[in-house]
């Protein structure tokens, strides 16, 4: 990561966002039977940022992503989407809003090539057929706008790519959906060091785009490698959030594991105060 | 808002570099990928010449990426060895007899395709192929008597709802396709010997065409050697002026096409192949009366392989066919209605092995209840996997019917020739068949531990 090609500490704020958080969630609390699995999450997203959703196992996190992409609505508090409360009903209300998540799994079609997949359910047509010639061309310039250059050729099945690059596609396919916001459910999971590199470092490209990229990880060396601000989850409740800057690993650690920390560093993310 | 952002010329200087900079060695670990990247990507997509073409294919075949190339030369490996084992074998007779048989297994392997590509199987195929036949046959027979087309389009059509029906259980009731068209294979066998009991010109079971019937003379009529010619001819130059034209239009667009040595070469075996095969149909090969010219059989299946080709090499729901065999939760996830394709895909089977009952009736003449409708089923799923196609979902072209319907009625016809026994002709075709599904399985898992 020695060439910050974005800015980390400085995020571009995307047009019209007048510093607001592009989706806020406010209250949200979540039950499945007894177990209560959100208790009253507050979780402001801004544009050209990335936050990072921390967690131990079991914390929340992704629950909190499924509210989010409207797989499971909440039980209460309101999400706000561009200033205004919504109600996703499904993962298609999400996505229509501009809401694309990223799952562990990628959901790519291993026997079809990368423009194949990245078009997959929204192929241009000409006369009828498939316009190859434009998605190819589109295909190739949204991933040349996030400058991924490891791939030899467009064509090529995605059952050859490597995890990072397999990554890459899958953002890539986020980007031409013009998502404005993508959340990655651990994005760098099973990753090799180089091939985390990669990714994170796509992750920051994408901010810089103005897009919100919402990231959930409990690799702490990710978070502070990528994140302009980072949230918190213990046991279903939010426990802090605030700029990156405010914390520092073991303060993470701290909130991650006992849900509090006393720790100096803490500090910086009072302004965002705690859940309870 | 993102778009207008995309589209600004604000990229980085860095950014408008061509991909393939030297940041592949930093940024991935990619020695052992390389490879498999290279033998992944379509050989006309990554050569500059047609020497570069030829490697990238030898390439892809050694990493057990088969294409149709091994395919071609096990077939003609086979046709040598009939060769030479019986001189009748290549007589004009004998080879024209050859494609008409080969085009019922063609189509039955077209039609088991559209079940593999999506990882599923279709059982029922070898009596589905009875129920058209028997259909077109009643219909276009007294007392019904209907027009030649308009029985056609009646067998057709019954067999298309046979598709829709097991394909509605298929995907209402989540029964699995192997038991719903294995079902299905016993079922219509019984309906096919109840539609002979009930119709009364059905004598001992069997329909008879009338040698004037032109669903008769789809099979055993002729187009004139001079037509053969013209229409050789313009197909011919119908595929070099798309395909050159599709390149060089990509080419403009700044697109990875093919060179045009490499084009040039696919027209040139294209046009080398639709010569002999007219040359070989061009001879006389009547005993007492002169019969020679291409049977109307080979253009029609020509036509139905082409019109699969577009539909799933060209189309949204095509695609969505691969989509849903490689990765059903993607194609869920894209928004795509899984369940609706998986039932057309059982439809366009059961209409396909429609098509080749009217095929079957055309080349015998007449329809019996005796067909043996299992062993076509699995000469369907035999051609397909010989073919290329793969049991394990997402990959299969109406061409790998094509070749493995002809690699099996190759070693069919040249075990006849032989006098080998039927014992020994199912023997054989059934070794084919699992040397073509080990193969399958090599590949996949090639494929699995390259990645």
């Amino acid at each position: 990561m020695s060439t910050s090609d974005s800015p980390a500490t400085e995020p571009v704020p995307a047009a019209g966002s007048n510093g607001a958080p592009l989706l806020e969630l406010r209250g949200i609390t979540k039950r499945f039977g007894p177990v209560q699995a959100l208790t009253r999450i507050n979780l402001e997203i801004p544009p050209g940022q990335v936050t990072a959703l921390a967690g131990d196992n079991g914390a929340g996190k992704s629950v909190t992503i499924k509210t989010i992409a409207g797989l499971w609505p909440p039980d209460e508090g309101e999400l706000l989407w561009e200033g205004n409360q919504v109600h996703f009903h499904g993962p298609r209300d999400a996505e229509a809003a501009g809401i694309t998540t990223i799952y562990q799994d990628l959901a790519l079609a291993d026997n079809l090539d990368i423009v194949q997949n990245m078009f997959l359910g929204h192929e241009p047509l000409e006369r009828g057929l498939l316009d190859e010639a434009k998605m190819e061309l589109t295909a190739k310039a949204t991933l040349q706008e996030l400058s991924v250059r490891t791939i030899r050729s467009i064509r090529q099945p995605v059952a050859s790519l490597s995890g990072g690059q397999r990554q890459s596609v899958a953002v890539a396919k986020a980007v031409m959906a013009k998502a404005k916001l993508v959340i990655m459910d651990e994005p760098t999971a099973a990753l090799g060091v180089s091939q985390t590199r990669t990714v994170l470092s796509l992750i920051k490209r994408l901010a810089s785009q103005g897009v919100a990229v919402m990231v959930v990880s409990h690799n702490l060396n990710d978070v502070f490698a990528v994140a302009d601000r980072i949230a918190i989850l213990y046991l279903g409740h939010q426990v802090a959030q605030g700029p990156a800057s405010g914390f520092d690993p073991s303060s993470v650690v701290d909130y991650m594991t006992t849900g509090r920390s006393t720790r100096t560093a803490g500090d910086g993310a009072a302004g965002a105060g705690k859940a309870e | 808002m993102p778009d207008d952002e995309f589209s600004s010329p604000s990229v980085p200087s860095e950014l408008q570099e061509p991909p393939l900079s030297t940041e592949l060695a930093e940024d991935e670990t990619a020695a052992p990928e390389s490879d498999a990247e290279l033998t992944a990507a379509a050989p006309e997509v990554l050569a500059d010449s047609l020497g570069d073409y030829l490697t990238a294919q030898w390439r892809r075949i050694k990493s057990g990426e088969s294409g149709a190339l091994p395919v071609i030369a096990g077939l003609i490996v086979i046709i040598i060895f009939f060769q030479l084992e019986r001189s009748k074998f290549d007589s004009a007779l004998n080879l024209v007899n050859l494609f008409q048989q080969a085009s019922i297994y063609i189509l039955l392997g077209a039609a088991q395709i559209f079940a593999l590509i999506l990882s599923e199987i279709d059982l029922s195929v070898g009596f589905v192929l009875a129920v058209g036949g028997f259909t077109v046959a009643e219909l276009i027979a007294p007392p019904v008597n209907l027009p030649w087309w308009l029985g056609i389009i009646g067998g057709v059509g019954v067999t298309a709802g046979i598709g829709y029906l097991q394909g509605s259980l298929i995907t209402r009731l989540h029964v699995p396709s192997f038991v719903v068209t294995l079902a299905g294979l016993l079922f219509f066998e019984g309906v096919v010997i109840e539609l002979a009991q009930i119709d009364k010109h059905a004598v001992g079971g069997v329909m008879s065409l009338d040698n004037s019937s032109p669903v008769y003379k789809l099979v055993n009529n002729n187009i004139s050697v001079a037509w053969s010619w013209i229409i050789l001819v313009v197909v011919i130059a119908v595929y070099a002026a798309v395909s050159i034209r599709r390149a060089a239009r990509r080419r403009a667009t700044g697109l990875a096409a093919p060179p045009l040595s490499v084009t040039l070469f696919q027209i040139a075996a294209a046009a080398i192949g639709g010569v002999l095969l007219v040359y070989v149909c061009s001879i006389n090969r009547g005993l007492l009366i002169p019969l020679k010219g291409v049977p109307y059989v080979v253009p029609f299946v020509g036509i139905v392989l082409l019109v699969y080709s577009i539909f799933l090499g060209r189309t949204r729901l095509g695609r969505y066919m691969y989509a849903i065999g490689g990765n059903p939760e993607a194609a869920r996830r894209a928004g795509i209605n899984v369940q609706h394709v998986r039932r057309l895909a059982f439809v366009l089977s059961a209409m396909t092995a429609g098509i080749a009952g009217l095929v079957y009736l055309s080349f015998l003449g007449s329809i019996s209840t005796g067909v043996d409708g299992g062993t076509y089923t699995l000469y369907a799923v035999a051609a397909a996997v010989i073919g290329g196609a793969s049991l394990f979902g997402g990959r299969g072209k109406p061409l790998h019917a094509l070749l493995g319907g002809l690699v099996i009625a190759v070693v069919y016809n040249g075990l006849a020739l032989m006098g080998i026994s039927a014992a020994g002709q199912f023997i054989a075709t059934a070794i084919v068949l699992l040397v073509a599904a080990t193969i399958d399985a090599l590949v996949r898992r090639r494929g699995a531990t390259g990645v």
